[in-house]
């Protein structure tokens, strides 16, 4: 039970619990429509509706653009309505700074379509999929972000 | 209207299994950047069980469902996830840990944590989506 404590602070229930909600996510999309479904492609994707440089235009990111924007819509609704249902009744926010949400989402979009894949693309699609390269790049942005974070902790303590 | 290989039946079912990745981050907290950086700061270990459950139900989908089924209902053929190992992937993951670490922000919590009304969110969104255009540009294909 201690250890349960200390390694859950906050309780362990919920995050099971979500993580196999948004297993069943991916899972059925892929179940009903063949579709692997990482988040990170959607941020290319939809630059080639304004961007006529070739990478944007590849068929990958055109023939896909329009079930992506979709699938992001959905994510927001789904959490509107865990927000309706379960919410506090109050908007989130964060108090992290605006600076590190721009640097990091900066970061973060570069490096996920550099190395095509994010935490859902290489973590979930990857792994369920057993590619080798896709667990070699959950490690290695595992390493990063728990040594950034560490950084920035200590630099801001 | 036919997008992808896909009707409009097609991408109603895209909304809905988008919305239950979505209620599952925040069900699982995940959508909150300061749940995220406490995982990275090894102060509560969550994440790796909304991690390890995603990865476990998704596993199962795709080992079976191309084994019993001949095509997806609504698709035309099972799609696979192709990843590959090379300079760029080590550089990409590399770079995206960093601002993963920096903001305890990814692309799917970013998007869904719209919904949960919170608008801080979108200076992340606007980063993730300035820095998809200049890898973009930089790009050789």
């Amino acid at each position: 039970m201690d250890t349960l404590n200390t390694l859950f602070p906050f309780g362990w229930q919920h995050y099971l619990m979500g993580g196999l909600v948004i297993g069943s996510g991916v899972a059925l999309l892929f179940v009903l429509t063949g579709l692997v479904g990482g988040m990170s492609s959607v941020f290319s994707s939809t630059w080639s509706f304004v961007s006529r440089a070739p990478h944007f235009q590849q068929t990958r990111f055109t023939s896909s653009r329009i079930w992506r924007l979709v699938y992001a819509a959905g994510l927001m609704l789904g959490a509107l309505l865990w927000w309706l249902w379960l919410g506090d009744g109050q908007p989130q926010r964060t108090e992290v700074p605006v600076g590190l949400l721009l640097l990091g989402g900066f970061f973060v979009g570069y490096g996920a379509r550099l190395g095509n894949g994010c935490t859902s693309g290489h973590g979930i699609c990857g792994l369920g999929s057993l590619q080798w390269p896709s667990l070699l790049a959950v490690l290695t942005f595992m390493g990063t972000a728990f040594l950034t974070a560490n950084l920035v902790a200590w630099w801001l303590a | 209207m036919n997008v992808g290989g896909l009707n409009l039946r097609g991408l109603l079912v895209v909304l809905l299994c988008g919305a239950l990745f979505g209620f599952g981050l925040a069900l699982s907290t995940m959508v909150q950047p300061e749940v995220v950086l406490g995982f990275l700061r090894f102060e509560d270990w969550g994440l790796m069980l909304v991690m390890g459950g995603a990865v476990v139900v998704t596993l199962l989908a795709y080992q079976l469902a191309p084994r019993l089924l001949r095509r997806p209902l609504f698709g035309e053929r099972f799609h696979a996830h192709v990843a590959n190992w090379n300079r760029d992937t080590l550089a990409g993951a590399a770079l995206f840990g960093v601002g993963w670490g920096l903001s305890g922000v990814c692309p799917g919590p970013a998007i869904a944590g719209l919904g949960t009304g919170n608008w801080a969110l979108l200076w992340a969104l606007a980063g993730i989506a300035l820095g998809a255009l200049a890898q973009g540009l930089r790009a050789r294909s």
